[in-house]
């Protein structure tokens, strides 16, 4: 065991994995995978909870507040009522496309949450260097605060949530019935749409740090926060950003009442679940990649305060924001089709153009 | 456009800090409105007699027919109702019940009367059958009557109780489902052909 966890390893297994202690990377790896599913999956299913009191008090009422302890149990409750409701499903349906958008929308939103760094990488053991990525922490072990440690994250991301798109309109093809269809292609057509002004927004950040790699992007921040810089491509980003994932108010494809419930009509029990908490999981996301890209990811926001507490900074950031996704929701009507399409090829994507030349010349010239 | 779209958040934000409008049933209820059409109420006059008399009046204008009357004639020396029938059986299925109100409505004594209890949910089809011990009203102000020593009497000053529906009655949230007071056989031309 202590052979396993020592930084200086057999000769061969060393050069197999070019200087890297592999079993015990794989071994850390194993357990960030399943504490960022735990966590993410829990708060997916708080933040249900949380849309559900916020919007409660946005409208003079309270929320649930009858299960548990003022209500926190509710979501157990939810995914209980959930899993033993009926799983009715149309005929004519398409059975594999079927069972696997959903599952297909859980696991995309998911996925990009791997490259996401929570806190800054540390070094036990070892002189901290800047290198390239395995030889980090020359003699030592380089803790990484994200899953998976690219130096290509943000690319990655920018593929990872295109996968959802296919979630959306296989649930909607698949379900054989016409609210579904129409919903699916009115969501997939809105989301490649804004998927062009999301990555106008975010090149902001990547022409001033100079790196995709997220963690670089954070580091890149200490002196002054690119929300500060880059106030267009932040307000850019968010709102592409939620657009991204059918909030309000762009969320005509899911629009509860007028289309039924869009691509996800004929999904009954844990189906409509999985796409629920891909909802969720994805305004997680959003927030979290905000954090990172513009927000200055893990640290406190004045030089004074601590910032050895990365993760809870990182948490009460993405928080704020998710609690302003919440808070958009419940205050704007819905966009018309055509004018949310309007709206994110005239308007958000020469934004973002012009951001992006206003920066690049910037930039040029320090 | 910014400065409105700033101040619908600030509307929402207001609305978030405000206190909400909501009320904790059952912990706390608001007040019934005082014509509320709720559970019925079979009514007494003071002197303790029955205002019922048995018409089916009542039962004839209910336009579901959730009512059921069975009347049978008054003991003179021991009188229910002032009259000469009474209801022996007074049923009313509250779940076919639509609370219109026609049976106060056509009632010829205000005996039968909608009154506030509006709480009737249960989780037993055969509790939300109220019967005459459920519906007929406690005798508020009375005169003692005498009726030394009958067994099942109720409570001293009650009074007389042909029927024995004090003895059957166990308040109404313990009543058995489906019990009636027992109806005393009387043989002679008024005596109902019917149960019992």
């Amino acid at each position: 065991m202590t052979a396993l966890l020592s930084a200086s390893l057999h000769p061969q297994l060393a050069a197999l994995g070019g200087g890297v202690n592999v079993p015990l990377t794989f071994l850390v790896a194993l357990v960030k995978g399943v504490l960022i599913l735990v966590v993410l999956l829990t708060t997916a299913a708080y933040l249900v909870l949380a849309e559900r009191k916020v919007s409660a008090r946005i409208q003079l009422r309270l929320g649930p507040n009858r299960v548990g302890l003022g209500g926190l149990m509710q979501p157990a409750a939810d995914a209980v009522k959930l899993i033993f409701k009926e799983a009715a499903a149309p005929d004519g349906r398409d059975r594999f496309l079927f069972e696997l958008a959903p599952a297909l929308a859980a696991v995309a939103a998911l996925f990009a949450f791997a490259v996401i760094p929570i806190n800054q990488t540390i070094c036990i053991g070892g002189r901290h260097g800047a290198g390239p990525l395995s030889a980090a922490c020359p003699g030592g072990f380089a803790l990484h605060w994200d899953l998976a440690h690219l130096n290509i994250g943000l690319l990655f991301i920018l593929a990872v949530t295109s996968i959802g798109v296919y979630a959306i309109f296989l649930g909607g093809w698949a379900s054989n019935s016409k609210y579904s269809l129409l919903g699916a292609l009115r969501s997939s057509a809105q989301l490649i749409s804004y998927e062009l002004a999301v990555s106008f927004a975010v090149l902001g950040p990547v022409l001033l740090s100079g790196s995709l790699n997220l963690e670089r992007m954070v580091q890149a921040q200490h002196r002054l926060w690119f929300v500060f810089l880059q106030p267009l491509a932040f307000l850019l980003y968010l709102t592409a950003g939620l657009a991204e994932t059918n909030r309000l108010p762009f969320d005509l494809p899911e629009a509860e009442g007028e289309l039924g419930a869009g691509y996800h009509t004929e999904m009954a029990g844990m189906r409509f679940g999985l796409f629920f908490v891909g909802e969720y999981v994805n305004m997680v996301v959003v927030a979290a990649i905000a954090t990172t890209l513009f927000l200055g990811g893990w640290m406190a926001p004045f030089f004074f305060l601590p910032s050895w507490l990365g993760p809870i900074w990182f948490f009460a950031k993405v928080m704020l924001l998710i609690f302003m996704m919440l808070w958009i929701r419940w205050t704007y009507p819905r966009l018309r089709y055509d004018r949310l399409m309007q709206f994110g090829w005239k308007v958000l994507l020469p934004l973002g153009l012009a951001n992006i030349v206003v920066t690049a010349v910037f930039v040029a010239l320090r | 456009m910014f400065r409105e779209m700033f101040g619908g958040l600030r509307i929402t934000m207001r609305a978030m800090m405000s206190k909400p409008l909501t009320i904790q049933y059952p912990e706390e209820q608001r007040p019934v409105p005082p014509r509320a059409r709720g559970r019925h109420i079979l009514h007494r006059y003071d002197n303790g007699l029955e205002k019922c008399i048995g018409c089916e009046l009542c039962s004839g204008a209910c336009p579901v027919g959730c009512i059921y009357v069975l009347p049978a004639a008054n003991d003179p020396l021991h009188p229910v109702s002032p009259g000469e029938r009474f209801a022996a059986r007074y049923e009313i299925n509250l779940m076919r019940c639509i609370y219109c109100g026609y049976c106060a409505e056509a009632c010829p004594t205000e005996a039968i009367t909608l009154g506030p209890r509006l709480d009737l949910a249960d989780y037993k089809r055969e509790r939300l059958v109220a019967t005459k011990s459920d519906l007929l009203e406690a005798w508020p102000g009375f005169t003692p009557l005498r009726q030394p020593g009958a067994e099942g009497q109720g409570p001293p000053g009650s009074p007389p109780d042909p029927l024995g529906a004090a003895a059957s009655h166990e308040g109404p949230a313990g009543s058995a489902p489906g019990v009636n007071p027992p109806i005393p056989r009387r043989s002679g031309p008024d005596r109902e052909s019917g149960p019992r």
